[in-house]
């Protein structure tokens, strides 16, 4: 891991070696695409991709034109796509993911961006009052086909009130759909799907993957996005994550097999829906598993996972099931103690050897 | 379409109806509730009929209407069918929501209202959204967004003025200020009272209407969507009027006293409308009479519809959260 | 005549008290009119009546807490007042018959909550969901497994190394030729288990098998060596025709409960050179003769020191024997290999002076023991258990 707790200089294959991520529909893209690239850039090219494809769909959010975006995705998008496409909003949460509601039931295909996560609860009635339960309420007379970007997550000492990992409450709610890409595959063919999906679309982007490198294959395109995927195979015990964790997960994957214990990584990849045949096949292969998730641990995520693993593999699993989360305490702004807050290798490592009995 | 509205007989007698047609329909609504035939919460539109009177007609088809909990009125002016209003408020399949929503949730597609909404000012930003989507596409559409006075209070409420100015999108805001957000009169929760000042003061043009008369409401509207359609820009009416009954079903007045309402209905929409006809002979004993009947058998027909309805299977629930796709 | 009920002004109103009649009997109403004042939990509310007509009667009290539905007065409708005459409600207001999936349970009663009894111990086994399954499939005996997980809990792998120990395939170079240590492990797990959870007794009984010991001389006079009677399998034939009689020493404990086993399938106690010890099960043994059951020793023996023995022949043994009397000790008390509930002891032959019929004798001695489980039977029945392998012993030939 890099100095800052990021990935970096990561090659992941666009299609070779991981399995997961299935091609839905062929590309011709009508310019090239960098071949080394960044999560940021990734992203970026997602909605330039859609943008250009499809002329419904614009980006409406806080300075996603003029200042290029928080996180820099949509720098130079202002500028190539014009304000009618590229709208900077006030900072009104509610009333513009509420536009965006509105925008996609008359036809549109808005892409609202919430800052982070932890601004999104000024638009959490919009969300669960009304893109949720539209559909319902009307019973099936409207779509909803909108799509919400946020940024999540904790590492840059942004303290308490920037520092939230909410995925796992938004993936409470019947109606919205929730996505976690943690590569630079996902983080580039996400969206795509998530546009043409006629339902809400939540779609989290952790700070801490915006600076990762990697690969892109030429070719890369939309990615389904119902499925979780097994990002290195094991026999002894299944660890299963999503988003920012991934990574750490998978350096902790390293390090228990310099100790002769081979891990299996599961990215979960979308929160709601869960993959749950992805994560029982594995459970109930290696008979072990720990959920890593950055959310708080109660009533988190996690826990879901726990009990639908209990629910389904109860006969196959061999040890306690356990959990590395954020510790229970607001987010702190001193690195040390930050970083002892959230889900670290060293933890995982410590976690998955409990379960396989060599603690 | 010119400003003034038409005042041809058949026009008035079609404002009678329409409005005499709500009350009689709220006033069964609040009889069915007490046999509880329908359930949950009940908001009821008596006294304020003249603003849905006076606004909705003058929509075209394809204009767009968001309301609130107390859309009654609303739904009804717009052409959503009497049967399919109530059968919806029973909760049966039959119902134009397929009866998933019930009293607070009407929506139509077919007449482009939608809905129906229980979070008080939570259907400003839905209007703004899809008054954005005609702008978008340069079409010259109205979105007509109705609310209280309580929405005022609300966060969203600035927040949708604000963006609808600043975008110049096509709605008209219209606040049925009936001086009480369920319990807690207008005075107790706004510094400025007069409403139509705060949307003045995110530059919307706006007015404050008398919401007791239909004429002036609808008078009122044309001015306002003339405006819209020409310069694409929001306009805000304030459309001063009084709420009969209770909040809800469930209400027993303690913050209001019986002497105001009293004074209130004296000039209640539909006895000063009505007249305002009869001393102008425009209207005749006869054709009240059949105005009443007819709404009457509607009304009888849309209560035998909803009784008879079907009730949704149980296997059926979890549908409707997402898009069903074909196998 | 119409009624007037209580209505319903709430999902949440279940009753209203009627504090205030604004009508009298005999006055007009019409519909709209506020006829009566109801106090709710949200304090008075005017309540309206939807019938035009004339009040009849009331039909209750002011002060009355009611039902929502319920008739508080009857009305006059104005067809009947018109008629003059009374007219009976064609039908009754429509009752929608919510359908079978809407009826709402009445709460239920919990059960007062008190503290979670303690999982009983006696009995109890921490294992896997995964090992127990593996056992169950296997037919591994989850006693016999020593457990490797936290606090000793059996996990799958120690099924799997079960299974693998009870092939003994594996042939070792090593003097010890099997698992030795991993034997000794399931020993002192289970002896230990056996000495926390049953409760011993034990009797001693001394049988002069004289004649015993004459019928085996003639028998094994005119038979090569491999194929002679020894005392031991005579002593298994009359352990095995005694339990027949006494089967509270013959099954296993399992649950909290004995489960007398139908057929009879003494275990013999075998040491193995180096350290090891197991007990393989004769199936049948009562029903064995007696040259039958010395060639099933012998071939139980043979086997058991070239490791081939089944986890199965282990697991079966419904009772144990275990005969030291070579190793020259007078008595043996045995330790019960659960989840059986008795254990036979033989000790050494011994000539000792013995009274017969007045006179004093040398005679064969030998010491019988039982350890018995006293949850499952007593010092009186071990006695007469005792007594009764002391008797078939006496006439040999007969078993």
């Amino acid at each position: 891991m890099g100095a800052g707790g990021e990935p970096h200089a990561l090659h992941i294959c666009g299609k070779g070696g991981l399995t997961g991520s299935t091609r839905i529909m062929p590309q011709d893209l009508d310019r090239s695409e960098p071949a080394e690239l960044s999560y940021r850039e990734a992203v970026r090219e997602a909605i330039r991709d859609a943008l250009i494809r499809d002329q419904r769909v614009f980006l409406m959010g806080e300075d996603v034109g003029r200042y290029g975006g928080c996180y820099a995705v949509s720098k130079g998008l202002l500028s190539e796509f014009g304000a009618e496409r590229i709208r900077d909003t006030p900072l009104s949460e509610s009333a513009f993911t509420g536009a965006g509601i509105g925008a996609a039931i008359a036809g549109m295909r808005p892409i609202v961006e919430l800052m982070t996560v932890n601004f999104s609860l000024l638009a959490l009635d919009q969300i669960l009052n009304t893109a949720a339960t539209i559909r319902h309420m009307s019973g099936n007379q409207f779509d909803v086909p909108l799509v919400i970007r946020m940024a999540t997550g904790a590492g840059r000492q942004l303290a308490a009130q920037h520092s939230h990992s909410l995925e796992g409450w938004y993936a409470h709610i019947p109606g919205i759909k929730v996505l976690a890409p943690a590569t630079i595959e996902d983080a580039r063919g996400m969206l795509w799907t998530a546009l043409e999906d006629p339902d809400p679309v939540l779609i989290f982007e952790n700070i801490m993957l915006y600076n990762m490198m990697g690969k892109l294959a030429a070719d890369a395109g939309p990615v389904e996005i119902a499925k979780a995927a097994v990002r290195r195979e094991g026999r002894d015990i299944s660890l299963i994550t999503y988003g920012g964790s991934l990574w750490k997960t998978l350096e902790a994957a390293s390090l228990l097999a310099a100790e002769n214990i081979e891990a299996e990584v599961i990215d979960l990849r979308s929160l709601r829906p869960l993959d749950d045949a992805t994560i029982m096949a594995s459970v109930s292969k290696t008979r072990r598993a720990i959920i890593v998730d950055e959310g708080w641990r109660s009533g988190s995520i996690s826990a879901e996972i726990c009990a639908r693993i209990v629910e389904q593999t109860f006969w196959e699993i061999d040890a306690p099931l356990g959990r590395v989360c954020s510790e229970e305490v607001p987010v702190p702004y001193p690195r040390h103690l930050e970083q002892a807050a959230i889900p670290q290798a060293a933890k995982i490592v410590a976690a998955a050897k409990v379960a396989v009995g060599r603690a | 379409m010119s400003d003034k509205p038409h005042l041809s007989r058949a026009h008035e007698l079609d404002l009678l109806k329409h409005m005499i047609r709500i009350r009689r329909f709220e006033d069964k609504c609040a009889e069915l509730y007490t046999q509880e035939k329908i359930r949950g919460f009940l908001h009821l539109y008596d006294g304020e009929e003249a603003v849905a009177v006076g606004v909705i007609p003058i929509l075209e088809k394809a204009d767009r209407i968001v309301s609130t909990y107390r859309e009654h009125g609303h739904a009804l002016v717009r052409g959503v069918p009497m049967k399919a209003a109530l059968a919806e408020m029973y909760g049966k399949q039959e119902g134009c929501s397929g009866g998933r929503g019930g009293s607070m949730h009407l929506f139509d597609r077919a007449t482009n209202f939608y809905g129906g909404n229980a979070i008080v000012a939570g259907g400003l930003p839905l209007a703004v959204g899809l008054a954005l989507a005609d702008h978008m596409r340069a079409e010259n559409i109205v979105t007509a967004c109705f609310f209280g006075d309580g929405a005022v209070a609300e966060g969203e409420f600035h927040e949708s003025l604000n963006l609808a100015a600043l975008w110049a999108l096509p709605v008209l805001f219209v606040c049925e200020n009936n001086l009480y957000a369920m319990g807690t009169a207008l005075a107790l929760s706004e510094s400025e009272t007069d409403l139509h000042l705060k949307a003045a003061s995110y530059r919307i043009a706006s007015e404050p209407v008398d919401g007791m008369d239909v004429v002036a409401v609808e008078a009122a509207a044309r001015r306002a969507v003339r405006a819209i359609r020409e310069t694409g820009k929001p306009y805000f009416l304030e459309c001063r009027t009084y709420r009969f009954r209770a909040h809800s079903m469930f209400d027993a007045q303690l913050y209001r006293t019986k002497a105001e309402g009293e004074a209130w209905r004296q000039k209640g929409p539909i006895v000063r409308f009505r007249g305002w006809l009869e001393s102008n002979r425009m209207i005749h004993p006869e054709e009240l009479a059949r105005i009443e009947a007819e709404v009457a058998a509607e009304i009888n027909e849309a209560i035998a519809f909803a009784e008879a309805g079907t009730w949704e299977p149980a296997e059926n629930l979890t549908r409707f959260t997402y898009a069903e796709r074909a196998a | 005549m119409a009624e007037f009920r209580m209505p319903s002004l709430g999902s949440d109103m279940e009753a209203g008290t009627l504090v205030e009649w604004l009508v009298k009997p005999g006055d007009s109403v019409k519909h709209g009119d506020i006829i009566a004042v109801v106090e709710t939990q949200k304090g008075a509310i005017e309540i309206e009546i939807f019938e035009t007509g004339e009040v009849e009667q009331f039909l209750v009290d002011i002060g009355t807490k009611v039902p929502v539905g319920t008739p508080l007065a009857k009305i006059r409708t104005e067809q009947e007042v018109n008629a003059g005459i009374d007219i009976k409600p064609s039908q009754e207001a429509l009752v929608i018959e919510p359908p079978a999936t809407m009826s709402i349970a009445p709460h239920p009663i919990w059960p007062p909550i008190s503290a979670v009894s303690p999982p009983p111990t006696i009995g109890r086994m921490r294992a896997s969901p995964a090992a127990r399954r593996l056992a169950r499939s296997c037919n591994v005996n989850l006693a016999a497994v020593v457990g490797s997980g936290p606090g000793g809990a059996i996990i799958f792998k120690d099924i799997e190394r079960q299974l693998t120990a009870a092939t003994m395939t594996v042939e070792k170079k090593s003097p010890k030729g099997l698992d030795l240590d991993a034997m000794r492990v399931a020993i002192a797990a289970a002896m230990a288990r056996s000495k926390r959870e049953i409760p011993h007794y034990y009797l001693e009984h001394q049988v002069d098998v004289t004649p015993c010991e004459a019928w085996l001389a003639r028998m094994n006079a005119t038979r090569p060596p491999e194929s002679r009677l020894l005392m031991g399998a005579v002593a298994m034939k009359a352990v095995a025709l005694a339990v027949r009689r006494f089967p509270t020493f013959n099954g296993f404990y399992v649950n909290g409960k004995f489960e007398p086993s139908s057929g009879v399938h003494p275990g013999m106690a075998i040491a193995i050179r180096g350290g090891g010890l197991a007990a393989p099960a004769i199936h049948d043994a009562d029903r064995l003769s007696c040259d039958a059951l010395m060639a099933s020793m012998r071939d139980l023996v043979a086997r058991m020191r070239s490791s081939h023995i089944r986890s199965s022949e282990i697991a079966d043994a419904t009772v144990t024997i275990s005969s030291l009397g070579e190793r020259g000790v007078d008595a043996l008390y045995g330790v019960i290999y659960p989840p059986q509930v008795a254990i036979v002891g033989f000790g050494k032959v011994v000539a000792r002076p013995w009274i017969v019929d007045d006179a004093v004798l040398p005679r064969s001695i030998v010491s019988i023991t039982l350890s018995g489980d006293h949850r499952v039977s007593d010092g009186h029945g071990g006695a007469l258990f005792l007594a009764e392998i002391g008797k078939l012993l006496q006439e040999p030939g007969k078993l």
